[in-house]
């Protein structure tokens, strides 16, 4: 297979994902209201119940708005990774993943692009929705915006990922709603999203723990640093090695041979 | 070798709960048009799962057009036109956004992806509908797109798992004679997996598969004579014990 089929391959799984995306506006919709319902309700209503210390990386006290855009940004790309892969049980339920399955190229490559594709569509939203908060007095300097990209690249690989491997493990469509459950809540409310860890340390010494290891909290923390156009080495390191891990474990999951897809059928067709 | 378009031996496969397929073993040569006959239940899905590598086969090999299905799948795959029993098509997308994917999953640039659509789809009357969405298609003519498109990267060989079920009777008379013809005239590979007896032509291969194993092979006046009976109705409901539907 030539360079050229590979590139073929990835601009076609791009531009489905991209065409798909266009053609379900509820889905841009809801992607969109979800984060600002968060920013401009929740948080107007807790501005004055959380209140939040100096803490890295900021150099002043921060309005509550400011504090949880971040962890928002994080929601979104969680979000449209779970809906990506719950897309793909779908598509797997209806067959339209066999497409994918059946064509030339080695599996690893399919499923890297169609990781990358869903990634892009999370960045859009996010640079949509901080557009909005922009007028909501929530910005950052062009540094961060611009740092943001590579990071967002980074956190929606690894989200996605999560989901991918989801997926592969997952027989039908009503199983996955629980692992929505299972999955998206704690991840978000174990993580630095809503309140910082040290809040959480104040209460639960045992949750901060749990919240420490979250990859998600390392996901906000990346994207908070990188909007105050920082870089979090630490956090950026945990979330590149969550998504090499899920990343091959998802590989693994989608293999004929070891994978989980044959035994997921589970008897004779 | 090159020239065969599909050859399998000594196929087994189990789940972990006894084997769906037991040493299952035939081959489909170009121009040839060979009907999987099982009742539900046979292996059928099962065997077409494993000639697509969707899932992978412990003992056993399976060529496509000479390239082995589990060393070299890359090779093999891309000689493989498919068409599955449930509608792989994206039904929010136009038909030819549906076929430029397909097209470049397989590599094809976009002039010849273009070119090829435009005669896949008059092949099979569908052009005019190629700017409309999927979604607005009935099942004859969603079927004559899935076969159009798994047409696109001329395959060697063409497996369509129970493609008619669900259709009206002219649209699988049709659909049939179509796919016959196309194993005729452009020398094509043909592995056509039913339980509909109606869909046998007289000059066809047939395979019964029955409970995971061959249970009878070869033309159809041969697959009579192994049954001792003078129709191929007969002998599937003898060959497989009246499971037919």
């Amino acid at each position: 297979m030539s360079p050229t089929h590979y590139r073929r391959c990835f601009i076609g799984i791009l531009e489905r994902e991209a065409l798909r995306f266009l053609q379900q506006r509820e889905r841009f919709v809801a992607a969109l209201v979800r984060p600002l319902v968060w920013l401009l309700i929740f948080a107007a209503g807790f501005r004055q119940v959380l209140g939040v210390s100096i803490l890295p990386p900021y150099e002043t006290y921060i309005l509550y708005e400011v504090y949880i855009t971040p962890g928002l940004i994080g929601m979104v790309q969680l979000f449209n990774g779970m809906q990506s892969s719950l897309s793909m049980v779908y598509d797997r339920e209806m067959g339209s993943m066999k497409t994918l399955l059946i064509s030339p190229l080695p599996r690893w490559f399919l499923l890297v692009s169609k990781l990358l594709a869903g990634t892009a569509v999370s960045i859009l939203q996010v640079y949509t929705f901080l557009f909005v908060a922009f007028f909501f007095d929530i910005d950052a300097p062009w540094t961060g915006y611009l740092l943001l990209l590579p990071v967002l690249v980074v956190t929606g690989m690894m989200m996605g990922a999560l989901g991918l491997l989801l997926s592969s493990a997952i027989r039908q469509l009503e199983n996955f709603a629980g692992i929505m459950n299972f999955v998206i809540f704690p991840m978000f409310f174990l993580s630095t999203a809503l309140y910082p860890l040290w809040r959480l340390q104040e209460t639960s010494p045992f949750l901060a723990r749990l919240a420490d290891w979250n990859p998600f909290t390392h996901a906000v923390e990346s994207i908070r640093f990188a909007m105050a156009g920082k870089i979090n080495p630490e956090s950026l390191g945990i979330v590149l090695s969550a998504l090499l891990v899920f990343g091959a474990l998802a590989v693994v999951g989608y293999n004929p041979a070891r994978g989980t897809m044959a035994r997921k059928a589970g008897g004779p067709a | 070798m090159d020239s065969l378009g599909l050859e399998i031996a000594g196929l087994t496969y189990d789940f972990g709960k006894g084997p769906v397929l037991k040493d299952v073993g035939f081959s489909v040569g170009p121009g040839r048009f060979a009907v999987l006959l099982g009742p539900n239940g046979a292996g059928k899905t099962t065997l077409i799962s494993l000639i697509t590598r969707l899932y992978d086969s412990r003992t056993g090999h399976i060529r496509v057009a000479g390239h082995d299905v589990k060393r070299q799948s890359g090779r093999a795959l891309a000689r493989i036109g498919v068409v599955f029993q449930q509608s792989t098509l994206d039904l929010d997308l136009t038909v030819r956004q549906n076929l430029n994917y397909h097209a470049a999953l397989h590599g094809l640039g976009r002039a010849e992806a273009g070119e090829r659509i435009e005669q896949e789809l008059g092949r099979f009357e569908m052009l005019e509908r190629a700017g409309e969405k999927v979604r607005s298609l009935n099942g004859g003519h969603r079927r004559r797109v899935e076969i159009a498109r798994a047409l696109l990267h001329r395959p060697d060989f063409l497996l369509l798992d129970e493609p008619t079920v669900g259709l009206d009777v002219p649209s699988r008379r049709a659909i049939v004679a179509h796919v016959h013809q196309l194993a005729r005239e452009g020398g094509i590979a043909v592995l056509w997996a039913t339980h509909l007896i109606d869909e046998i032509f007289d000059g066809d291969d047939v395979i019964v598969l029955h409970k995971g194993e061959i249970v009878a092979q070869g033309s159809v006046d041969e697959v009579n004579r192994a049954a001792g009976t003078a129709g191929i109705a007969d002998s599937f409901d003898k060959l497989t014990g009246g499971a037919r539907e």
